[in-house]
This record gives C-alpha cells, sequence and structure tokens, in this order.
C-alpha cells in the first residue's frame, strides 16, 4: 500500500519535474479568474458580462484600486502596510479639484490662479510625494511601525480632505480632465474617417491590440531565448506556445469587444503602462530588489550594504504619489471631488496584493498578481452586480474569496 | 523486558524525489546515551521527526518498536504521551514566560480547572534543582542566557515523565562552561534511568560521554558503534561519517605573505544601548596580503563586536580608532561605504544575518554586489544567472539550481552560498565571522580550501571562531581576545590551544 503510494508520488514528482519552469501560483490566480469570467457569461441574463461595453467597464471600475495595488504591493513586500491610501486619493482629489475648479473663492482661495488641467494633475501628485514624505519619514527615519502611522494618516488625511474641501463637493471638472477616468483613446473615430473605414470597430483600438500582441510575443521570445543561451530552465516548448496563443486569444478577443464600444479606456492605457513600468522597477532595478530582500531578512539587508531607510522612505513616497493618482482618477471619473471619496479604498488595495500572492510577513509578491487579484474582486463584484445579487451577498461573498485565497497558498505552501 | 528501551526497524521515509532515510535500523539499549552522527543531510533529523511522530505513522514504512510494544504515532502528543521528548536546536521556549510556566506549558497544574500557581512554581522549583538551575522560577526567559534556557527544556521534558530525551545539537549555541554542565547533567540523568539520544557535530563531546554511536550517511546506517569496549577514536567516528580517511582535517598550504593590506589602530566601541560599556577596547591588529589571520576568543569576548563596528559600524556606539588601508588612512562612514572599501564580512548568524531565506542562490548571491551587475539602471537577470552558476560549480554548491530557494538547503552549503556572495563583492579583506559553524566535517573541508584559495588570490584574510583547533590548523597568526582587548599574538609555528586559552582567559590588570 505504502509503495503504491511512494510511486504514485514520485510519477506526480516526475510531473513537476517537467514543468519545472512553470510558475503554478502565478497560473493558478490567473486561472480562477478565467473561471470566474466563464462562470458570469454563463449565469449572466444574454451573457451581458461579455458585452463590448462591461469590458470598459471593468477597467474604469477597478482602476483607481488598482493604481492602488501597484503602490501598496511594494509596500507589503517590505513587510510594512498603508492604510491611509483611501484618506489620501480623498485629500488629493480635493486638491486637483481646488487647483483645476477652484470654486472656493469665498473661501480663502482667492489669491490662487485657477491652473489649466495638466499643471492641476501634477501639482495634485506633486502634493501626494509631499504626503508620502510625510508618513516616509516617521516610518524610515523616526522607526515607527507603518500601521501606526498610517492609521494616524487615515484620520489626518480624511481630515484633510475635509478641510480643503470645506465639507462640500468640487465640480465640473475640464472635460480633458474627465478623460483620465472616464475618456477613450480616439472615441471619435478619426482613425476610421481617415481610411475610410466603417464605425462599426473602433480601427485604433484594433491597431493599439495588433501592436500589444506583436510587442508580447517580441518580449517573451526574447526572454526565451536570452535563458537558453545562458543555459537556464525554461517552461516546456509546448507549454509556453500554447499558454502564449491562448494569452493572445484573450487579448485579441478584449481588444475586439472594446473597439465595437467607445474604444480603449484612458485608464486602461494608463494601467498597462504603469504595470509595465513597476514590473520592470521591481524586477530588473536595484531599487525593486531591495525591496524584496528587505521584506525577506532585513538584518541581511543592512549587512549587505542596503540603505534601508532609504529605500522605505522611497517606498512611501512612492505610494504617496500613486495614491495622488489614485486620486486624480476618482475625481475625474465622479466629475466631483468628493471629502468622503475613497473610503475603504485601502482595503481593497490590500485585499488585491493578498489574493495576488504576497506573503504577510514580506518578502513575496508581484505587480501583475495584484493586477489579477485586484481583477478578480472586480469580475466578482461586477458579475454578482449583472446578477442582481444584493450588497449583503456581495460583500459575504468577498470576505471569503480572500480568506480562501490566502487559505489556498498556505496550504499548497505546506504540501511543499 | 529486552535490555534495549527502543528499537527503530528498516525505517524508510521518502519525500517527492528523494529517499531520506532507507531501510534505517537503531537500537537504543535501557540506560544510555546514544549519540548519532553523520554529515549535514544525512538524515539524522528526518530520523528523530520520525521517532517523535512529526512524521505520523503511515507515512513512513518500518517498525518503531518502543519498550516492546509496535508504536504508531500519529503526532507529537502521541509520542510525549509514552514518554519520549525531542528538544530542538530552535528552543521552543516563549521568552515574555516566566521559566515555571514554560516548564509547565500546555501541561499545566490546574486545581479545579483553574491554574495553581502555588503548585506550579513549588513543582517548578523542584525540577529545577534536578537539573542544577538556580534562578527564581519566576524569572522571564528572555532575561537567562541560552545555556540555561537549555535547561529549561530539560526541566520541562522531566515534567513530562521523560523516559527518552532526544537532544538536537544541544551544545550548538553553548559556549564550553555551559557545553560541560549540560553534559553532566546527561550523564546525571543516565544514573536516574532516562536514556538519551544526543545528535551532535561536536565529536569531542560524543568521544567524551556516549556510549554508543550510530553513523547515519546518505540516509543510511552506517554502523553502531560501542564507544566503550571498542576506544572509539574521533578519526574513528570520522571515517564512518564521511566514508573515507579524512587523516588531516585541514588543508596544508605554503602561505605567500605579501604587504600590509589592512591595520586598525586604537579601535574602541561602546555597547549600542549602555553606551558607558566599552565592548570593543584599544585594538590594534593588522592582516598583510595573503595571509589567514585567526581571533580566538570565548563568546562575548568581543570578537564579533569588533568586526562588525569595523564593518561600516554596523554594531556599537561611539566608536573611535583609525583604520589603514594599503597604508593609507580611510574612514568608513557606512556598510556600504566599507564595502566599496574592499572590506566584507560574512556573518556568524547566516540564518539571521546572511541570507534571504525565502529566495533563491542566485539572488543571494548578487544582493551585495548588485551593481556590478546593472547596465542602463536595470539589473542582468541572465548574467547574475551565469554568474550564480559559476559560483555552484566552483564552490560546490550542492543545490539543483541557483533557482532553488536558500531556505532548502542544507547548513554547509547555506554556507557557501553567503561566502559566495562576499566573494563576489571581490573584497580586499574578507572577516569571515564562525564560517564552518554548524557544518560538517566534509563541507568544513572544502570551505577551508575556499579560505585558503582566496588568500592565495592575495586578499587579506580574517577568521573568527571557537573552535581553537580549527583556527590553528588554517591560521598564519592568531590574535587572542579577551574582554574586549588584544591580550595575545601567537604565530603559526607557536601556537598550542593550551597557550591560546590562557591568552583568552586572561583577566584586566594581569597579562
Amino acid at each position: 500500500m505504502a509503495s503504491i503510494i511512494a510511486s504514485g508520488r514520485d510519477a506526480l514528482s516526475g510531473i513537476r519535474g517537467r514543468f519545472a519552469g512553470v510558475n503554478l501560483r502565478q497560473n493558478g490566480i490567473f486561472l480562477a479568474l478565467i473561471g470566474l469570467v466563464i462562470f458570469f457569461a454563463i449565469t449572466t441574463p444574454n451573457a451581458v458580462s461579455l458585452a463590448p461595453g462591461n469590458f470598459s467597464n471593468l477597467v474604469v471600475q477597478n482602476g483607481y484600486i488598482l493604481v492602488l495595488a501597484i503602490g501598496m504591493v511594494m509596500v507589503i513586500i517590505a513587510g510594512h502596510i498603508d492604510l491611509s491610501v483611501g484618506s489620501i486619493a480623498a485629500f488629493i482629489g480635493g486638491v486637483a479639484g481646488i487647483l483645476v475648479v477652484r470654486p472656493l473663492e469665498q473661501d480663502g482661495w482667492e489669491w490662487l490662479p485657477a491652473l489649466p488641467w495638466w499643471a492641476g494633475i501634477i501639482g495634485a501628485i506633486l502634493v501626494g510625494c509631499l504626503v508620502g514624505v510625510w508618513q516616509g519619514f516617521w516610518i524610515a527615519y523616526v522607526g515607527i511601525p507603518a500601521f501606526i502611522v498610517t492609521l494616524a494618516g487615515m484620520l489626518l488625511f480624511r481630515g484633510m480632505a475635509l478641510l480643503t474641501l470645506q465639507n462640500t463637493n468640487v465640480g465640473p471638472f475640464p472635460d480633458e480632465f474627465r478623460a483620465i477616468g472616464n475618456g477613450f483613446l480616439d472615441k471619435e473615430q478619426s482613425l476610421n474617417a481617415l481610411v475610410g473605414m466603417s464605425p462599426t470597430y473602433n480601427l485604433t483600438a484594433l491597431v493599439v491590440t495588433g501592436g500589444a500582441l506583436l510587442a508580447m510575443w517580441f518580449v517573451s521570445l526574447r526572454q526565451r531565448s536570452g535563458k537558453i543561451k545562458y543555459g537556464q530552465a525554461v517552461e516546456p516548448r509546448g507549454w509556453f506556445y500554447m499558454k502564449n496563443i491562448i494569452l493572445s486569444l484573450m487579448l485579441a478577443y478584449v481588444g475586439f469587444q472594446l473597439s465595437q464600444a467607445n474604444g480603449i479606456p484612458i485608464t486602461l492605457i494608463l494601467l498597462v503602462v504603469l504595470v509595465i513600468g513597476y514590473t520592470i522597477l521591481m524586477t530588473r532595478t536595484p531599487f525593486g530588489r531591495y525591496i524584496y530582500a528587505i521584506g525577506g531578512n532585513l538584518n541581511a539587508a543592512v549587512l549587505s550594504g542596503i540603505n534601508v531607510r532609504k529605500v522605505n522612505f522611497l517606498i512611501f513616497v512612492n505610494m504617496g504619489a500613486l495614491a495622488a493618482l489614485s486620486g486624480v482618477l476618482i475625481a475625474a471619473r465622479m466629475n466631483s471631488a468628493v471629502p468622503k471619496a475613497g473610503e475603504g479604498f485601502e482595503l481593497d488595495a490590500i485585499s488585491s496584493v493578498f489574493i495576488g500572492g504576497a506573503a504577510v510577513s514580506g518578502g513575496v509578491g508581484t505587480v501583475t498578481g495584484s493586477m489579477l487579484g485586484g481583477m478578480i474582486q472586480g469580475v466578482l463584484a461586477n458579475g454578482m452586480n449583472l446578477n442582481s445579487v444584493g450588497i449583503d451577498i456581495q460583500m459575504t461573498i468577498k470576505g471569503l474569496v480572500l480568506l480562501l485565497a490566502v487559505a489556498f497558498d498556505v496550504w499548497s505552501k505546506r504540501r511543499k | 523486558m529486552s535490555s534495549s528501551i527502543l528499537e527503530m526497524r528498516s525505517i524508510t521515509k521518502t519525500f517527492p524525489g528523494v529517499m531520506a532515510l532507507e531501510q534505517v535500523s537503531l537500537t537504543v539499549e535501557r540506560g544510555e546515551i546514544h549519540a548519532i552522527c553523520g554529515e549535514n543531510g544525512a538524515g539524522k533529523s528526518t530520523l528523530m521527526k520520525v521517532l517523535s511522530g512529526v512524521y505520523g505513522f503511515g507515512t513512513y514504512e518500518g517498525d518503531i518498536v518502543f519498550e516492546d510494544k509496535i508504536k504508531k504515532f500519529a503526532n507529537i502528543r502521541d509520542s510525549e504521551a509514552e514518554g519520549i521528548v525531542i528538544i530542538h536546536q530552535e528552543l521552543a521556549l516563549s521568552p515574555h514566560l516566566s521559566i515555571a510556566e514554560n516548564i509547565f506549558l500546555g501541561n499545566e497544574v490546574k486545581s479545579f480547572g483553574l491554574i495553581n500557581w502555588n503548585k506550579t512554581n513549588k513543582e517548578a522549583a523542584s525540577l529545577m534543582a534536578r537539573v542544577g538551575l538556580s534562578e527564581n522560577p519566576d524569572t522571564a526567559i528572555k532575561d537567562i542566557g541560552v545555556g540555561k534556557q537549555q535547561l529549561v527544556e530539560i526541566a520541562k521534558a522531566l515534567s513530562k515523565r521523560v523516559k527518552l530525551l532526544i537532544l538536537d545539537e544541544p551544545t550548538a549555541a553553548l559556549n564550553d562552561e555551559d557545553s560541560s554542565h549540560l553534559l553532566d547533567l546527561l550523564r546525571h540523568l543516565k544514573s536516574q534511568g532516562i536514556t538519551s539520544i544526543i545528535i551532535s557535530h561536536k565529536l569531542n563531546e560524543i568521544e567524551n560521554i556516549a556510549d554508543t554511536t550510530t553513523i547515519i550517511r546518505d540516509g543510511k546506517m552506517i554502523e553502531s558503534l560501542k564507544m566503550r569496549q571498542d576506544s572509539v577514536s574521533q578519526e574513528r567516528i570520522i571515517r564512518g561519517m564521511v566514508g573515507r580517511d579524512m587523516e588531516n582535517r585541514y588543508p596544508s598550504r605554503t602561505p605567500e605573505i605579501g604587504e600590509e593590506i589592512l591595520r586598525v589602530e586604537n579601535w574602541t566601541a561602546h555597547h549600542p544601548i549602555d553606551s558607558s560599556r566599552v565592548v570593543v577596547d584599544n585594538i590594534s591588529m593588522n592582516v598583510k596580503r595573503g595571509e589567514i589571520v585567526g581571533l580566538a576568543g570565548i563568546m562575548g569576548a568581543g570578537r564579533t563586536e569588533f568586526a562588525r563596528s569595523l564593518f561600516g559600524k554596523s554594531y556599537g556606539t561611539n566608536i573611535s580608532g583609525r583604520v589603514f588601508k594599503d597604508g593609507k588612512e580611510i574612514k568608513i562612514r557606512s556598510i556600504a561605504d566599507a564595502i566599496d572599501k574592499g572590506l566584507a564580512y560574512a556573518t556568524e548568524d547566516r540564518k539571521r544575518y546572511g541570507l534571504n531565506l525565502i529566495e533563491d542562490v542566485k539572488r543571494n548571491i548578487s544582493l551585495a554586489s548588485l551593481k556590478s551587475f546593472v547596465s542602463f539602471g536595470l539589473v542582468n537577470g541572465n548574467e547574475e544567472y551565469r554568474r550564480a552558476s559559476e559560483y555552484r560549480e566552483s564552490m560546490n554548491i550542492k543545490a539543483p539550481s541557483v533557482l532553488s530557494v536558500v531556505g532548502q538547503l542544507s547548513g554547509g552549503n547555506q554556507q557557501k552560498v553567503v561566502l559566495s556572495k562576499w566573494i563576489n563583492v571581490d573584497p580586499d579583506v574578507l572577516i569571515l565571522d564562525e564560517p564552518t559553524r554548524g557544518i560538517d566535517v566534509g563541507a568544513k573541508y572544502e570551505i577551508y580550501l575556499i579560505i585558503q584559495r582566496l588568500a592565495a588570490e592575495g586578499k587579506g584574510i580574517i577568521v573568527i571562531s571557537s573552535e581553537l583547533p580549527e583556527l590553528i590548523g588554517i591560521c598564519d597568526r592568531i590574535y587572542a581576545i579577551a574582554e574586549g582587548r588584544i591580550t595575545g599574538e601567537v604565530d603559526r609555528k607557536d601556537a598550542r590551544p593550551e597557550l591560546l586559552m590562557k591568552y583568552m582567559t586572561s583577566e584586566k590588570g594581569k597579562k
């Protein structure tokens, strides 16, 4: 009996050995996301979850959480937490409102000229950096745990949001500003007009999708050949092509659907740029590697000559900037700066990161994983809304998903 | 009742892809001290985990016969109920609880469902007396030393009516005095009829205390030696462990010593919290190119503190003194600065200070020298892989690939990763703090070869070690340190353990 079990295990480990280059954890989240999409495609009336417009809804409804999750995964990998990002987003939304809309002449802001929309955004993000400098100073240089500093920040910046906005809503924003949250790339289909194509499909969206596909193949083939050149283990060839073909088909499908709606949302482009940029930052630069080293073993990082204080400080400055960007997105989408904006968003961002495979003890996590984690939450909420599931059930399910995702992670690690 | 208390019959234990134990049989006589020896990764700990139920019945093949009955332990609780208690290398005590609370943790002395503190403390006191621990039972665990904590663990075992006590590397973290006290205690327990199994790398201890020594190699039982009848020597045990004669435990070499590369003058450092306490007291020393210099001293003498205060002030406050590199005075402001100026320090505690255990071999090796892999602001991961693979070859790191997680390697291989990490910084002076602690004989020999190779490349090497034979075996010159001061300097040809020990224990005022 025992020998049967043992030989079964040997066979299993043989299979595992052949797929040594396959990242099971990341693929697991990805498969879960696909499973959810299929589930809702079946259960929602007329498969409305796959309707062209719903894809852009998904992106613009979750964009600000995903932006927060990018900063949050860095914070969490370094072994910290940030509870203040929702409040910072509200505060910065208010700052953007003051800078761009400036409706509060009677309240002492008369001296400030209304800025053009782009200057307002830059100004808002700079203020976000200052918020990060404030929190980073207390955490990195004074040595107060991030939990405490950002718990204080959660109250502090909510208060600042109320103060800045004088407890009222500020809006509306100029169209260019709103486009960041609500706009689409070439919605007017000028490219279609140029080549004389019928307006059924947005040509710009199709071209961008095609470009993205080419870029994806170029990068993955180049990475693979680089690894082979240096004699590293790679995924089996069949698996590699199968995976990339499936990915391409999905990407093409999403692009095709978007081209039938209004085109590619500006938020999506912003997100893709951020995800690529931050993935490179986290995996290919010394700064990113130091973050993993600090989270993995702080003492060893110190003795390796890493300036831990500086790295921690910069992590929170960066978090402030991304929280500010998130605040701009929220304000743009709602077309109004609201003091109560972003309440509870910090918890959504933290959940995204943990569903995406980060470890509570630090040292583990990826930007793309966190994006998948955020998308799982987003698809879940979206699908349940389309199925008219009440908020009571929605919250219950969201809670269970977070718990089970992390439990699955713990369980699969223990099996090793 | 047979004379043996425990018999493990043909134990086979497999993990996916690995056979950890293959048909291992072990017989332990009633009332003896039974040592288990083997290189790291040989399967000693796995065998003990099978015995204590960590790997429960059904996960292994073979039989465990304890007191003439076949036992099927599902977990540790089952084995403890029979009187088998295992004390792990990393002690399982709760630092903020008192000695008495720790002794009875999970096994509380209760009356009517509530803890009876008077009885707890009284029974704790009598158990502490049995192990020779004179402390107040109310003292918190964090306030007593490692040696005494070890005694608390044994008292805890006694409170469970232990019949078979298993100790995994009990003296690895202890100084000589605490070690000998612990060994005396084991003899004393033996006289009270308690059987012990002890896993240790310290062969002189085994020679001293064990009645029987069982040697395990590559998951197989090699032999059981009756220490008394056959008057077994350390060399005999080593031969069994490595499967070959190791007539010389230290590789020979002809040193080629060049110019002075590092000189430290009047180096003084104070304790980081209690800044009035002098920890490093006016130390002056030097290293030459191609020279291996030893720092000998008992634990707490200030060796590590000296090295770390020198290495970018990573320890201590109010640090003063001068450092000369190649004859020119240098100022070292931070650890990064120290690395830039050609210093490297490989820590004594690789798990806490040396490695990121959840990261792979490649990234651990590159961490301190990451900038050398950067082009256009980005780390070249392929180049990193290539360089790490070279170290895997040249240092003989036994890992499936450089993408293996460091935490899953054995101690000796982890140590080689630490060394690779610091060699890749390409330092001129390399400080190695306890480079062979907790690793087996075969791996030690390899580490010595690496140290000699580095010296032959013209680097200055400083080795800190608690093992005098090791220092005498590999160093060209040895400084003895006591109470933060240099108390003696001995050349290779004059180096004898007795002389060094005299310097190491010399007290302030007399020399």
